[in-house]
């Protein structure tokens, strides 16, 4: 949709150029489909949280309408690593580029800022993230939950793998009842 | 229910149980007459965990759990995750086997959008044509039963590959029933498109601007009838989608025109049907020979996996717009982590624009309109001066009903 487009190699180095040492790792992944190899990109990039949402506002300045996906989320012990799916280019064949922001939050303070001003469709992922993971968007236009009812227990987060994890909640049903 | 009832406007709350919806979820309308003046949505009736289960199992078991998401995506979870891990784990899969799996993905598009018609006929009172469409999805069911063995949960997906082969004798069964599909297309085009009574009810009603839905980022055929051009096997690819000549639908490629609203998400399904037997004859047509997976030893397979470590995702579009699921692999038997995006989770904010300045009668059409993916119950309740009344499936049903008779007048 834009005029110009750029490669994946121009959009690492863009923001590498803009964000320096705050960009912490990249990735571009490149696969082919079918006979004709017909060939697409997928970007990773590892940044620092500080600077996200920044990040994701110079994404609109690549592509106007950059599309927002979703994003996932996982405990990696000392940390939170939230992954937001983004794509720029859609509308012309075989030009869509996947770019995916990592961006890893201490467990000890994991406030992220919220994107919903520059993507409004992404409160429900933000939503989400908040009651499966226990982080903070900072922001946030409404923070009740979306997909956990409003009795299940604070401070357990689904997804975490430490004690404010599901463990304690989960009954198999396989092992037959204990009680 | 947090806001007070004004003295002009009253609250709405449909659902967790609704009619035009085949899971729950729960609307929250404010009402002024019978107009909607505003519309807040609540979900997770049905949220079972399914992503975290993933990470007690191994990629090829999740493939059957991933299968069970979505009835009539059952299909695209499968292959979406497939896609991902195939990338984690560096798996080439074979030429054949991607064409094969376009024509599975295809069918599934078939059964979806016409089983889709007749929900919207339905709900508008046309139950005629709900027979007369499922009769249809019925030829593309037993379709999916001679070449996969199953009619909905399909159970053909394989990491690298697909599980099952079309060969040359299957060719004459699949011919038989795309011509039947072609046969009765226009029938079905003229019944929704020229009909004086489906165009009053569509027409105008329950627009989407195209603004809106890239802002909200609508998926799928919602964000086409929008005219937004976005549509993953075209914008980016996968399987063996480079390989074939089709192009976006969007409502102005039968009209010239776009304008948002039930009745161009009507125009995109229909023509996406066409299209997609289209592309189901050109895979037929230019099938390689070759195996139809990677690796044919799950064992083998489920070692490899073992060893994989990194983070991949797969794209698909699945009838309803673009699946994606994320899936991170540490060396474990288990993926570290599994997120699941189906095209509804996108598509429920959209709801809220479209809705606005609608009558009660049209909640359950332009519900529908965007093919929502939640199962269905019925019961309503209205609250109404802080009395509560409920309205149950077959009396909501009448009002829309009741709505296009008075129009046909």
């Amino acid at each position: 949709m834009a005029e110009k487009q750029m490669t994946p190699e121009e959009i690492v180095q863009f923001f590498k150029d803009e964000f320096k040492e705050d960009i912490l790792d990249s990735r571009i992944e490149k696969r082919t489909q079918g006979i004709k190899k017909a060939e697409f990109t997928h970007i990773w990039m590892r940044l620092n949280s500080t600077v996200f949402k920044k990040a994701a506002k110079k994404l609109t300045k690549l592509d106007q309408y950059t599309h927002f996906a979703v994003a996932s989320g996982y405990d990696m012990g000392d940390n939170i690593d939230l992954v937001y799916h983004f794509s720029i280019y859609h509308g012309a064949r075989h030009k869509e580029i996947s770019l995916n922001f990592i961006a890893s939050l201490p467990k000890s303070n994991p406030v992220i800022d919220t994107i919903t001003d520059i993507f409004p469709g992404a409160i429900i992922s933000e939503q989400e993230k908040q009651e499966m993971l226990g982080v903070k968007i900072k922001g946030i236009p409404n923070d009740s939950r979306v997909f956990i009812s409003d009795d299940f227990p604070k401070n357990v987060y689904p997804w975490r793998r430490d004690e404010t994890g599901p463990q304690k909640m989960i009954r198999n049903l396989h092992k037959g009842a204990k009680k | 229910m947090k806001r007070q009832s004004t003295k002009t406007t009253y609250q709405l709350p449909i659902g967790p149980i609704h009619p035009a919806l085949k899971e729950p979820v729960m609307f929250e309308f404010e009402i002024d007459g019978e107009k909607i003046i505003d519309a807040n949505v609540r979900l997770g009736h049905v949220h079972r965990g399914i992503e975290w289960a993933g990470t007690q199992r191994n990629p090829i078991q999740i493939l059957y759990l991933a299968e069970r998401i979505c009835g009539i995506c059952s299909y695209c979870h499968p292959m979406a995750f497939a896609l991902a891990v195939e990338r984690v784990a560096n798996i080439e899969v074979p030429e054949r086997a991607q064409y094969l799996r376009v024509i599975q993905g295809e069918l599934e598009r078939i059964c979806s959008h016409i089983l889709w018609a007749g929900v919207a006929a339905h709900e508008i009172g046309f139950d005629s044509v709900l027979y007369l469409t499922w009769q249809m999805r019925e030829e593309a069911l037993d379709l999916t039963e001679y070449l996969t063995g199953n009619r909905i949960t399909k159970g053909i997906t394989m990491i690298g590959g697909i599980r099952r082969d079309i060969t040359t004798d299957m060719h004459p069964k699949i011919k038989e029933t795309l011509g039947y599909f072609k046969d009765n297309f226009e029938k079905l085009h003229h019944i929704f498109l020229d009909d004086k009574t489906f165009k009053l009810r569509s027409q105008n009603c329950g627009v989407l601007a195209k603004e809106d839905a890239l802002k909200l980022c609508a998926v799928g055929p919602t964000a086409r009838a929008s005219g937004v051009k976005k549509d993953v096997r075209l914008d980016q690819g996968y399987f063996a989608y480079g390989d074939l000549d089709f192009d976006y639908v969007t409502p102005d490629v039968l009209t010239g025109e776009v304008h948002g609203d039930v009745y161009d998400r009507i125009i995109v399904r229909l023509l996406e049907v066409k299209q997609s037997i289209d592309l189901i004859e050109q895979c037929i047509q230019h099938m390689p020979e070759g195996p139809i997976v990677a690796e044919p030893k799950i064992a083998k397979l489920l070692a490899t996996l073992k060893k994989a470590n990194g983070e991949g995702i797969g794209r698909m579009e699945a009838p309803r717009g673009e699946v994606i699921h994320y899936v991170k692999l540490t060396g474990q038997d288990a993926p570290y982590h599994w997120k699941v995006r189906a095209p509804t989770y996108n598509n429920i904010l959209p709801w809220i624009p479209m809705l606005k300045g609608q009558q009660i009668a049209d909640i359950p059409i332009v519900a529908a309109s965007t093919d929502p993916c939640m199962s269905c119950t019925n019961r309503v309740a209205v609250v109404h001066k802080n009395e509560r009344h409920m309205l149950d499936k077959e009396m909501l049903h009448r009002m829309s009903v009741e709505k296009t008779r008075r129009l046909m007048k």
